[in-house]
């Protein structure tokens, strides 16, 4: 009995420390990825090896340019939302003309970035977690590494790269779309005209907010990258484990952008 | 010094997954030019042993000399120089899935030469005319038949005129025809360009009639490796067995088989 109950124990225990060390290998994992990836964007090129352009390419154009009508979307709705519950807010203290400040600030600083992370995550993050995963379960990874073509050079690197330069820019265009769905609500309701409305939020808006969204943005850029890529490479059994590391991508890498976000405005506002 | 004699050289490798050793003091030799054939039964350890060769996976213990070259020690670099002189075609094919087989043969040229485009695709289209696939360049891994991606397999393999080639499987789903082409080619192969060559297979005629030498695996060790005719009139029972297609006697004592039963 008591055996059992020490034996249960210890099991817990054992269970407890596998689960540990698969996190921190997984983490261990994710430096290793980003450094390898840093490595050939650098030295690539140096080595007669550089990172494709045309991947490169082809990757901002599914990442960013495709992603564009949907951010466009749902930034618009957010602009409009908060115009709403701003509008709402106020009218209790009779001071609904302040409420551009309150949409401009929360878009630049909060929403836009992270609305574009979270759709990043979605999109990109289960595409790459798929298509590696894909490789992965083919042997196609195998083929590459036997033909002397590096797996993080040709799959990983392109995607760093774009999501680096994509996802800050969907996030300004994210601020501008809410900004424009704000716009088009306050007129409705406070037949507020769109040039004042604009001139107003752009002298509210200093440059540290918007530096402050697009920090958060390579964050998550980095961390979209990184998650999809790293359960794609970590695929083990055919297809269905392709199905497990797509969900478990978009999951995680919406987890650490919303952790992470909080951290960094908790950070960057003290 | 040994490494002149030999493309391949194995010495006491000893592989595990997870806790479980699959590979138990492998020592084996290819020569120049020799065409290798590797057999034994499913699970006996052969595509762990061609992972190994390939540097796909690092040994527990024990050393491997490709063309030379310790391959367990060797740098980054060093490997990357190593593998554009060997190709692999995989079991699967492993052709990249979002590329034509025209481009999946163009890849390796495309990465590590320098060659005009247009040589490029000369050469990649030379190349599938080779495997009998000239024409079927533009086309989708996705669209091509088990048979036809295996060929196309190795025409990619055979890309960079590598020194040596390796095989998992080559004719296993093909029709007796193709699959009699591909032993023609493996050994047109060795005989015009001298290339070494290692294939696992499953396929016995196949194996007599490409073989320099054979190594036969079991349960991870070494049966017997040696000349076709050593391995044909070898008497050992379990070879025996191989190349009978005899069903394998039951090894295992009643106690442990229970106690595998029982998974205590
Ligand atoms: N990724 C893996 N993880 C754990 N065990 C594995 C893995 N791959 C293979 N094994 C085990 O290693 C042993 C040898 O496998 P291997 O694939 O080398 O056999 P094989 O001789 O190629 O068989 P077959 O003729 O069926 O292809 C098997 O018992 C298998 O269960
Ligand atoms: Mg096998």
């Amino acid at each position: 009995m008591a055996e059992t109950s020490f034996g249960s124990v210890r099991g817990r225990l054992v269970q407890l420390g596998r689960a540990a060390t698969a996190v921190i290998e997984e983490y261990g994992y994710w430096v290793t990825l980003l450094g390898e990836s840093l490595y050939w964007i650098v030295v690539g090129p140096f080595k007669r090896r550089p990172v494709r352009l045309s991947a490169t390419v082809a990757q901002m154009v599914s990442i960013g340019i495709a992603a564009v009508p949907i951010v466009f979307m749902l930034s618009f709705a957010i602009g409009v939302m908060l115009a709403i519950q701003g509008i709402y807010t106020l009218r209790q203290f009779g001071a609904e003309t302040q409420v551009v400040l309150g949409i401009a600030l929360s878009v630049v600083r909060e929403f836009g970035p992270l609305i574009t992370g979270i759709l990043v995550a979605g999109r990109t993050g289960s595409a790459l977690a798929a298509r590696i995963g894909t490789m992965q379960a083919n042997q196609e990874i195998d083929a590459l590494r036997v033909m002397g073509i590096d797996p993080v050079r040709f799959l990983a690197a392109p995607v760093f790269i774009a999501t680096l330069v994509m996802v800050p820019a969907l996030t300004l265009f994210s601020d501008l779309a809410a900004m424009f769905g704000g716009a088009v609500y306050c007129q409705l309701e406070l037949g507020l005209n769109h040039v004042a409305y604009w001139d107003q939020a752009t002298s509210f808006i200093v440059i540290n907010d918007v530096t402050q969204g697009l920090i958060k943005s390579l964050v998550f850029a980095v961390i979209v990258a990184l998650v999809g890529i790293s359960n794609g490479f970590a695929v083990t059994g055919g297809a269905e484990g392709v199905g497990r590391a797509t969900t478990r991508a978009v999951v995680a890498s919406i987890s650490y952008i919303v952790l992470a976000d909080m951290l960094f405005t908790y950070f960057l506002n003290r | 010094m040994s490494a002149n004699h030999y493309a391949i050289e194995v010495e006491d490798l000893v592989a595990y997954y997870g806790s479980r050793r699959i590979l138990d003091g492998v020592s084996l030799q290819v020569g120049y030019g020799e065409i290798m054939v590797i057999m034994g039964g499913s699970g006996s350890g052969k595509s762990t042993l061609l992972r190994h060769l390939l540097a796909l996976q690092t040994p527990r213990s024990g050393s491997i000399r490709i063309l030379g070259r310790d391959i367990t020690t060797a740098s980054a670099d060093m490997l990357h120089e190593l593998r554009q002189s060997i190709g692999v075609s995989f079991q699967g094919g492993a052709l990249l899935s979002s590329l034509t087989i025209g481009e999946n043969v163009a890849l390796p040229l495309r990465e590590h030469t320098r060659l005009d485009d247009s040589i490029i695709e000369i050469t990649a289209r030379l190349k599938l005319e080779i495997v009998s696939l000239g024409g079927f360049e533009h086309l989708y891994p996705a669209q091509l038949s088990g048979g036809m991606i295996k060929r196309a397999a190795l025409a990619r393999a055979m890309a960079m005129d590598p020194k040596m080639l390796f095989f998992d499987e080559p004719s296993a789903g093909l029709d007796p025809v193709v699959s009699s082409e591909l032993d023609d080619l493996i050994i047109k192969l060795r005989d015009t360009l001298g290339v070494t060559i290692v294939v696992v297979t499953h396929e016995l005629e196949s194996a007599f009639k490409i073989a320099d030498h054979i190594t036969v695996l079991d349960h991870g060790r070494i049966l017997i490796s040696g000349t076709a005719d050593i391995v044909r009139n070898s008497s050992i029972e379990r070879v025996q067995d191989l190349l009978h297609r005899r069903s394998r006697p039951i090894e295992i004592s009643a106690d442990d088989y229970l106690h595998r039963l029982t998974g205590g």
